[in-house]
């Protein structure tokens, strides 16, 4: 059999992605469930979705550590005890702290879920943060931040979003000092208001058949009631700073991490399937125009890449790097080169058809199992979002033009508005 | 359970094809037998350097990732100590673009000084960034030569000097290809939405043709027990004091391996673990405390790091992390404590059924180890694992003359 090796082999493109959608259920608390069942492996995944409370920059810490230690006590169970419950049934706790949720997560097989969702119903309505817990997470914090603030990526981030979105939870970059705000009488009353069942969204993913179900409406919806004052998730509007350019310097350094980047529209707008595209194309997949240029022409870094995030109430589009310190002028001049030129040259339709069938692939990709068709959910559900926006992203990917995307350059990508942040040597 | 067929091509190629009909997705994952482990003691990080190499195009295909991206697929790879590993995720429609290319790079790679001197610099600077531009990046390039002081584990993947990715030439890189990169060496794993007969078909068709090359036999200095307590101090611009402690523990397939793994997480996983509630929450000597292994091929490590509190002496914190260490040498660990770690691993090996690419990488890796069905009995061989047996190892290991202990101090300014 000879065979052309020269020649790639036909390939079809994506046309068909099928989204999992939930079976929806509303508790008499106001809680709202979301089911995704499938799969074979006789196991959950449970989220507990909760929104932050509204910023307060005389306490700025209140939300982040609250969600961390919830594990760390309850009225009837310390710290020791929930670890070794959740660990004995083999189940994994996770809390997890987002700009606008904090989440609280259980991973349990089946069989074992009748001993571990009392668990976390201690935890969601009967924490304590003992005073000895709250010193220990406060002295550890603090020895974390100590190495952290000496990686150059960590405090170029940290300065980007301070700039970008000043006192609010987006901005928030504590220092040691910030710790000395937090009390435990603080984290009482708003560990009260905010983790309530009006404030709380259940997801589960997994196989979920109705003894499961039952279990759990059961554990969250009886005994569970909203306090008195409701969650206040309000959010201060961002502030952003008047300087657009920071510099801080490491003599020793090797490398310099560098962001930039500036505030874009988040999910919600028309404009930001579109906007993925751009991005994608500018520096969001290993082939991108910042890797070809920067690391894979030039050898300045191990990697760059370009992001959106989409935030409740903001968006920011960024650029993030470490490149070798003698390099660090060329590899910013490379950079404003390359969002320039996405603003005066269309995207060659070679390039831009290959960006489609990449990011279609990568969606498809990205629904690997029913925790992921879960988290597909979560991006639309707390965006205020309905289906058709993946209808909407998929119908962009594919009918984007060259134009369409220049002129999307135009309206969001000033250069000379972008904010700068270099740590190490330039 | 993670049903697959396995042939094995003429060649000497080894292909293993796991059936996953609940996606529309298929995986191509590569091992090759071959990590930082076979490398010369004067080019070392050669494995890893050849590994960003395989991506600088083949002899027929200029560029690799542009027509993978082109049908929606996306790839990676890793180099350990041990292997090399490749693996290409894509819909599985698209499934014989991921056969084209990496065939087609197992026949010859394009070899082109270009792409070596770029990612000569690539490799550099992430030398840079991961291992000597951060606070104790290179911790474990001062270590390992403490540990393995004949066996080729004594450098990281990375290498052990900037300078010996800075020298490396063409020669070297095509030498290292023929040596390592053909069937021979090689196994394969089809996963996903694709079907035996598909994959037999598909296989002959691209990988059929390629010579099977020479076979690589490996002959490496093994690592002498260890009878002599090892011990260094470094200074450096670090917030924290730190310190690490390592012991030589089995190979991979030493039957210990996975009473070693239970020990760990009895010591170590999560937070009802003896670390982190004996040091970090009750005795409060440690801001964070770990255990963890290596599970290489050869000789591992076993290995403890901990980053005492200000108000704590190093002394107290070494002596602190002993203590955990008799009392698990002389005490058997209660009944329930083995359940709970037996419990973890069982409900972990259970999740990890979730991902197509980690059974593809589990098979690949099984296999390599001699038998890929082996991944289908691991949670049988953690719950034939005892307390009794927990304390002997804990006994075997736990040993001064066993440990390599480096102080990493904060330098005071």
């Amino acid at each position: 059999m000879t065979i052309d090796r020269k020649q790639a082999p036909e390939f079809r493109a994506i046309d068909n992605i099928n989204l999992l959608r939930p079976a929806h259920q509303a508790l008499d608390n106001g809680c709202n469930v979301f089911c995704f069942n499938s799969g074979d492996q006789e196991l959950v995944r449970i989220e507990w979705v909760f929104g932050n409370q509204r910023f307060n920059p005389e306490k700025p810490l209140l939300n982040v550590a609250v969600n961390t230690m919830l594990t760390e006590g309850t009225n009837s169970l310390t710290a020791s005890q929930i670890a070794d419950k959740v660990d004995f049934y083999g189940a994994f706790l996770q809390v997890d702290y987002g700009y606008d949720n904090s989440v609280v997560t259980l991973y349990s097989l089946n069989k074992h879920l009748k001993h571990t969702l009392p668990v976390l119903k201690d935890i969601l309505t009967d924490s304590i943060f003992p005073e000895k817990e709250l010193a220990t997470y406060i002295r550890n914090q603090q020895q974390k931040l100590q190495v952290s603030l000496q990686k150059n990526d960590v405090v170029a981030r940290r300065t980007f979003n301070k700039a970008l979105f000043g006192d609010t939870l987006y901005g928030l970059g504590a220092d040691m000092d910030t710790y000395k705000t937090l009390h435990r009488e603080d984290m009482l009353v708003h560990f009260k208001q905010m983790y309530q069942p009006s404030n709380c969204t259940i997801l589960i993913a997994g196989k979920i058949e109705p003894e499961i179900l039952k279990l759990i409406t059961d554990t969250f919806d009886k005994d569970w009631t909203n306090g008195e004052i409701k969650a206040d998730t309000s959010q201060p509007e961002a502030n952003p700073a008047p300087e657009h350019f920071y510099f801080t310097e490491k003599p020793d350094a090797l490398q310099s991490a560098i962001r930039m980047g500036l505030s874009v529209i988040n999910r919600n707008h028309p404009d930001f399937p579109y906007l993925q595209v751009l991005n994608t194309v500018l520096g969001g997949y290993f082939g991108s125009r910042l890797m070809a240029n920067i690391r894979e022409d030039k050898g300045y870094t191990y990697g760059i890449g370009s992001g959106i995030s989409s935030l409740k109430h903001a968006g920011a589009m960024f650029i993030a790097t470490e490149v070798g310190a003698d390099v660090c002028k060329s590899a910013v001049a490379e950079i404003e080169k390359e969002v320039n030129l996405l603003k005066t040259d269309l995207i060659p339709e070679e390039e831009l058809s290959l960006v489609r069938n990449y990011m279609l692939g990568s969606l498809l990709g990205s629904l690997e199992n029913v925790f992921s068709h879960a988290d597909k959910f979560k991006n639309l559900y707390f965006a205020g979002l309905d289906y058709d926006y993946y209808d909407r992203y998929v119908d962009a990917i594919k009918t984007v033009d060259a134009t369409h995307l220049k002129d999307l350059a135009n309206k969001y990508l000033d250069f000379d508005k972008f904010y700068k942040v270099i740590v190490g040597k330039c | 359970m993670v049903k697959f067929n396995r042939f094995t091509l003429d060649n000497g190629l080894r292909v293993i094809v796991h059936e996953d009909h609940t996606t529309p997705m298929a995986v191509l994952n590569i091992l090759y037998d071959v990590g930082a482990r076979d490398e010369n003691p004067e080019q070392t990080g050669f494995a890893h350097l050849f590994e960003h190499l395989m991506f600088g195009g083949s002899v027929n295909i200029p560029s690799y990732d542009e027509p993978l991206q082109r049908v929606g697929g996306e790839n990676n790879a890793f180099t350990s100590n041990d292997i090399t590993n490749y693996y290409i995720t894509l819909p599985s429609s698209n499934i014989e673009t991921a056969f084209w290319l990496e065939s087609d790079r197992m026949l010859s790679l394009a070899f082109s000084e270009k792409s070596l001197e770029v990612q000569r610099n690539v490799v550099i600077e992430e030398f840079k960034q991961r291992y000597l531009n951060q606070p104790y990046g290179d911790v474990w390039l001062k270590l390992r030569p403490m540990i393995y002081k004949v066996h080729p584990y004594q450098w990281a993947t990375i290498g052990k000097e900037i300078k010996h990715i800075e020298d490396a030439k063409i020669e070297d890189v095509k030498a290292f290809f023929k040596k390592h990169y053909n069937p021979q060496n090689a196994i394969m794993v089809v996963g996903g939405d694709i079907t035996l007969e598909q994959v037999k078909e598909l296989s002959e068709k691209w990988f059929g043709t390629i010579p099977a090359g020479e076979k690589y036999h490996r002959n490496l200095p093994q690592e002498p027990e260890q009878h002599d307590e090892r011990r260094a101090t470094v200074t450096a611009k670090v917030p924290l004091n730190d310190i690490y402690i390592a012991f030589q523990m089995g190979d991979r397939l030493d039957e210990s391996y996975y009473v070693a793994e239970l020990l760990s997480d009895v010591l170590s996983r999560g937070h009802s673990s003896r670390l982190y509630r004996g040091l970090v929450q009750e005795k409060q000597i440690f801001s964070e405390v770990h255990a963890y292994m290596t599970g290489s091929m050869d000789k591992g490590i076993f290995a403890f790091e901990g980053k005492p509190l200000e108000n704590i002496s190093i002394e107290q914190a070494e002596a602190a992390i002993w203590e955990e260490l008799e009392k698990i040498k002389t005490i058997e660990i209660p009944a329930d404590e083995l359940t709970k770690v037996q419990n973890k691993t069982e409900s972990t090996m259970i999740f990890s059924e979730m991902s197509l690419l980690d059974k593809a990488m589990n098979l690949a890796q099984f296999e390599l180890l001699g038998d890929a069905d082996m991944l289908n009995h691991e949670t049988a061989k953690y719950l034939e694992v005892t307390s009794g047996k927990i304390k002997d190892l804990a006994n075997e290991l736990f040993r001064r003359d066993n440990s390599t202990t480096l102080i990493y101090l904060a330098e005071v300014s």
